[in-house]
């Protein structure tokens, strides 16, 4: 399904992932490479040139952060973190070192795939392949230029930091954002610690956009990490 | 004992005394003194062999210190004998070499030899006394061979001073004498004493000749030796009589005699002293050395006469003896007093050498004992009447001060202008009362010497001014003599009688003072649970006792004594706590202190060299600490009733803290207890929990992989991969759940706390569950300004979680669940409501304990995790979970949290 074979270099040092792993990406066609320790990963990194770089975030030799750290001093494309459950520090640490996302293990091929898919198209748009001025993700229609929200059609209206906060999330839709990430973006340097800016305008933002704000279906919370605008919605 | 056991039996409290005797003798080491009458006599030579005798059994035999006097059959016994390294010491520049007390602890020996137990230790060492030295060898187990000449004993020294005219300022107290586990006497009749000496065998050349002369004359080794036989045979006596007493041997068991004797501050006291002790021990009794101090004698005392005093009780201490200080009015009647209480027998008093006129004036103080003493003997020893200081009895400092005469000369003054004012007015009989009020008053006010000279002013005056002739000290009226006479008698009777009223209130006040503070402690201490604050009121009360700086020290788990935190000077208040400045030298004191339980430091026998006192927190079963004093004037703790005063303030804190530890001793159990227990349950219910995902798991890829597996239809395999992937799904939230819990159990939790929007929390779960919920009719009722709180998101998030799973999981598909956040003024409350059967009676508190499924047939599979885990955030988050049933039927969870403070101000 992927035209061009994507390349994949997987970073991870127990053999049963690595296994499952394998025969999930060669199933659906990308191309593969594989070590379990970060300085090799670094190195096939520069070598292999790969889309993708899925990253465990512990390794025998050098901490996954130090890897991602090391990497995105010159590699633009899309970096994935694997981690345990309950690690929520670890994951916020890993995005804000400029990771596109994570994946808590254990995982299944879907969620693995998709993570895949939104990663590889984030860093299309990031690269400006593919510039969009108009975001759809099920009735929700955000047009840039225009400044313009609909759902179902229907104009909503926004203040400003709404509609900046929104299109933060809109740009990079399905991707998860940190709470720093969002503050820095949509407040600037100086507002980074301040969380509760945010809890209030998501709340204030889903009371406008979700159907039901209680089940929220475009805005997502990854608890203790951030936040996501959905990629698609479930049928 | 009571009346109806025979006689013939044994005392009971005498058989336990010697039980423990043999117990802490067996844990003791032996102590075997070569004791003999004169140096030369060949104690050493003796000991050594004995030594060799028993290395040549195998005994683990080290020398510890031998003087060998340059005598050679000595110096070849030691010859092949394993000698310590002895200490060395530097003192103003001068080398000298000393027992190395810490060398021979840690070399451990079976047996050491130490020669000379009355050694003084030079300056620096631990102890000033060799034969404490080897009351730490002892404790520490090692048996110790020993020698000792007879003059060193403590009794018999005066005796011996008497006999060869020199005094021997080396002694060893009689307990330790008499405490010894044998004694040998060496023996040699003294003509080949006197031969080995003028062979040169004792003394080199130069010092036979002094030697000779002085002490080693005929008739001073006759008389010596004779004292070492006798201190020998008094040995076997008590080892003959203590024989009988184990055997039940009583014909001979005499009624107990108890001595007591009375000390004051004349140096006759201290051979009063000696001959209560040889009294005491020919009769087999204890013995008692009791200093009564009056305030009369307490004021007039000089500091050298007070030294004297407690020098006379720490040497009465040395010889075996109990002491008392006792603060009374009349030494006579106090003195009697306690010895009724204390049952004793026989006193012995020191008749004082004094002018028989003043025995004819005011009856002696041997007088008064002798009249009030009913059935007790009274022995009176006589003294030499050597230089014996004349104790000034002036009165009470406070008439002595200069300003209260000055005031009494005021009011005689003022009375002589009033009487001038009122002369020619009133009858001069009247000017007298007057004259007479003014001397009352100074006597009331300012005690015996103003009144008495108010007194004579006041004769004078009225006999110069208004007596005829006046301005004239003749008297032509002889009458007035008697009224000179009464004005003077009067004073004199009125001061007195006040004096005496606020000296007796001055006792009052002091013993008041002293049972108020025991009183108060133990007050303060039965209020508290808490060692530091135990710590605290202890070094309270110490120091409003004795002036300085005081700090309880407590040990590690491993017995080492800590920096104490509990300290402070008097007058700081417990809150103003400071490190105390130990110097790590007094560290090592307070450890010695709490290892040997044993005060150490200034005032007490071991190191008191140092400026600080430590005293060990014994508690029966244990020592707690130690407590160390700085007091500001040394000399407060020479003061025994001052000691005594502490080791009981020092006694009940330790208890109280022996109880606190106990109890915290008692609860760790418990909860130990109760860890295992869990532990236990935690084992049972996991294999049970993973077992059955397991067998899943097991089966079906099993099947997968069987080459038969090629016949199964597809529908079929992917029934049984969905099956494997389901129960892996399982297994994984139980081991999350169970590391989640152990997590939050097994420590303190790490909150990572911020504002947090409860609603999206909600929505989040809801997200997180859709597929699961997807059957039911969720209903979500939450105001749309639902405050921010502050708690860790992830967390709440899971308690959330476990609370609509648990809902899910424990009703029948299809029934709705309803979830509802509501703010109060001062909490946040979520509740999760279902429709299902409920809780069972009685188990709406019982369910969030760990491992509990409220039906342990239910065909669920919990885990009885989830719900311990929403328990256990909700109380590290200070909030509350409750479960109860419904009165419309079905369960409702529910758990709050506080409001601690208002989010920050809303963005812009």
């Amino acid at each position: 399904m992927n035209a061009p074979q994507a390349r994949v270099l997987v970073i991870e040092d127990d053999p049963q992932i690595r296994r499952f792993l394998a025969a999930a990406l060669e199933a659906h066609d990308y191309a593969l490479d594989m070590t379990t320790t970060g300085m090799e990963g670094l190195r096939l990194a520069t070598l292999r040139l790969p889309d993708i770089v899925i990253v465990d975030l512990g390794l025998p030799d050098i901490s996954g952060l130090e890897v991602i750290e090391r990497l995105r001093a010159w590699y633009t494309r899309a970096i994935v973190v694997l981690s345990a459950r309950s690690q929520e520090a670890d994951k916020v640490a890993a995005l804000d070192r400029g990771a596109d996302d994570y994946l808590s293990k254990p995982f299944g091929v879907g969620e693995l795939l998709a993570r895949l898919r939104v990663a590889q198209r984030h860093v299309a748009t990031r690269l400006g392949e593919e510039p969009q001025a108009r975001i759809e993700v099920g009735a929700l229609a955000i047009d840039l230029d225009a400044r313009r929200v609909q759902r179902d059609g229907i104009d909503i209206h926004l203040t400003p930091i709404e509609y900046k906060l929104l299109t933060v999330l809109a740009r990079h839709r399905g991707k998860v954002m940190t709470h720093r990430q969002l503050l820095r973006e949509v407040w600037g340097a100086t507002h980074v610690e301040s969380p509760h800016y945010l809890r209030i305008y998501l709340r204030a933002l889903r009371h406008k956009i979700e159907p039901d704000p209680a089940r929220p279906r475009y805005l997502l919370t990854e608890v203790g990490v951030g936040y996501r605008l959905a990629d698609s919605l479930p049928q | 004992m009571s009346a109806n056991a025979s006689a013939g039996r044994p005392d009971p409290d005498a058989l336990l005394a010697r039980l423990h005797e043999d117990d802490a003798r067996a844990r003791r080491g032996r102590l075997k003194i070569f004791f003999g009458a004169a140096p030369g006599v060949g104690k050493t030579y003796s000991m050594l062999e004995a030594a060799r005798a028993l290395r040549a059994a195998g005994t683990d035999v080290v020398v510890g210190y031998v003087e060998p006097h340059g005598r050679p059959e000595t110096e070849a016994l030691l010859d092949g004998l394993e000698i310590l390294p002895p200490q060395e010491l530097e003192h103003r520049g001068i080398h000298l070499n000393e027992f190395d007390l810490d060398g021979a602890l840690s070399r451990h020996p079976a047996l050491l030899v130490v020669d000379e137990l009355a050694h003084s230790n030079h300056p620096g060492a631990r102890h000033p006394k060799r034969w404490m030295d080897v009351q730490e060898l002892l404790a520490d187990g090692i048996d110790v061979f020993t020698t000792v000449n007879v003059q060193h004993v403590e009794s018999v020294n005066d005796v011996v001073a008497q006999i060869t005219g020199v005094q021997v300022r080396e002694t060893v107290p009689d307990k330790v004498f008499d405490g010894a586990d044998e004694v040998e006497l060496v023996d040699l009749p003294p003509d080949e004493l006197l031969q080995r000496l003028r062979e040169g065998k004792i003394y080199a050349e130069a010092k036979i000749g002094s030697a000779l002369d002085s002490f080693f004359r005929e008739g001073n080794l006759i008389a010596l030796r004779q004292l070492a036989l006798r201190a020998t045979a008094d040995r076997v006596d008590a080892a003959m009589r203590a024989y009988r007493e184990r055997h039940a041997i009583r014909d001979v068991w005499a009624a107990a005699e108890r001595v007591l004797v009375c000390v004051g501050p004349d140096p006759l006291s201290e051979r009063v002293v000696r001959a209560a002790r040889r009294l005491a021990t020919a009769l087999h009794s204890g013995w008692i050395a009791v200093y009564v101090e009056t305030p009369a004698l307490a004021a007039a005392l000089d500091r050298g006469a007070r030294d004297r005093v407690l020098a006379t009780l720490k040497l009465a201490e040395s010889l075996g003896a109990q002491t008392a200080n006792l603060p009374g009015e009349s030494v006579a009647a106090e003195l009697l007093a306690f010895a009724r209480a204390r049952n004793v027998s026989k006193i012995i008093v020191g008749k004082p050498s004094r002018p028989r006129w003043r025995d004819r004036l005011k009856a002696s103080l041997v007088d008064e004992i002798i009249r009030g003493s009913g059935a007790i003997d009274v022995y009176v020893i006589t003294g030499e009447a050597e230089a014996l200081a004349p104790a000034a009895r002036r009165l009470p400092s406070r008439s002595s001060r200069p300003f209260a005469y000055a005031q009494s000369a005021f009011v005689v003054a003022g009375v002589t202008l009033l009487c001038a004012a009122l002369f020619g007015h009133i009858e001069r009989a009247n000017l007298v009362m007057i004259y007479l009020l003014g001397t009352v008053f100074v006597a009331a006010r300012f005690g015996r010497g103003p009144s008495v000279m108010a007194a004579v002013l006041s004769v004078g005056l009225f006999d110069f001014l208004f007596v005829p002739p006046r301005y004239s000290f003749a008297v032509s009226d002889a009458q007035y003599l008697i009224t000179f006479a009464v004005m003077l008698v009067t004073a004199l009777l009125i001061s007195q009688l006040t004096a005496r009223g606020r000296r007796q209130a001055s006792i009052a006040r002091q013993r008041e003072r002293r049972t108020g503070e025991l009183f108060t402690l133990s007050r303060e201490l039965m209020h508290s649970r808490d060692l530091a604050e135990l710590g605290t009121i202890l070094v309270r009360h110490v120091l409003a006792a004795i002036d300085g700086e005081a700090a309880v020290l407590l040990p590690d788990a491993e017995g080492h004594i800590l920096d104490p935190t509990h300290f402070c000077t008097r007058g700081a208040t417990p809150a103003h706590v400071m490190r105390y400045p130990v110097p790590g030298n007094d560290l090592g004191i307070a450890q010695w202190a709490r290892d040997h339980r044993e005060s150490a430091g200034c005032g007490t026998h071991t190191l008191a060299s140092a400026d600080a006192v430590y005293l060990p927190l014994n508690a029966p079963q244990r020592c707690i600490g130690v407590l160390g004093l700085r007091p500001r004037d040394p000399r407060q703790l020479e003061i025994p009733e001052q000691m005594h005063l502490l080791e009981a303030l020092v006694n009940q804190a330790a208890i109280a803290m022996e109880r606190v530890q106990l109890a915290q001793d008692a609860r760790s159990a418990d909860r130990q207890i109760e860890a295992e227990r869990l532990r236990n349950l935690l084992l049972a219910s996991i294999s049970h929990d993973f077992r059955t995902p397991l067998a899943g798991i097991i089966g079906s890829a099993s099947t997968l992989l069987d080459s038969a597996s090629t016949a199964l239809s597809e529908e079929r395999r992917r029934s049984l991969l969905a099956a494997l992937l389901a129960e892996a799904q399982r297994l994984h939230r139980l081991v999350g759940n169970l590391l989640d819990l152990t997590r939050l159990t097994s420590g303190p939790v790490r909150l990572k706390r911020e504002w947090v929007a409860l609603d999206e929390l909600i929505g989040a779960v809801l997200g997180r569950l859709g597929d699961v919920l997807a059957q039911r009719e969720v209903t979500v009722d939450q105001p749309p300004d639902l405050p921010l709180v502050r708690c860790d998101e992830v967390m709440i998030e899971q308690v959330i979680f476990n609370l609509v799973e648990n809902a899910h999981k424990h009703t029948p598909p299809g029934t709705p669940i309803r979830i509802t956040a509501r703010a109060w003024p001062a909490l946040v409350e979520v509740r999760v409501a279902d429709a299902g059967p409920g809780l069972p009676a009685g188990e709406e508190s019982r369910v969030f304990e760990a491992f509990h499924r409220a039906r342990d047939e239910s065909a669920q599979s919990g885990f009885g995790l989830g719900l311990a885990i929403c328990k256990a955030v909700v109380d590290a988050h200070g909030g509350e979970i409750r479960a109860r049933n419904l009165p419309e039927g079905g369960a409702e969870f529910s758990f709050t949290l506080p409001r601690e403070q208002e989010p920050p101000a809303a963005p812009p």
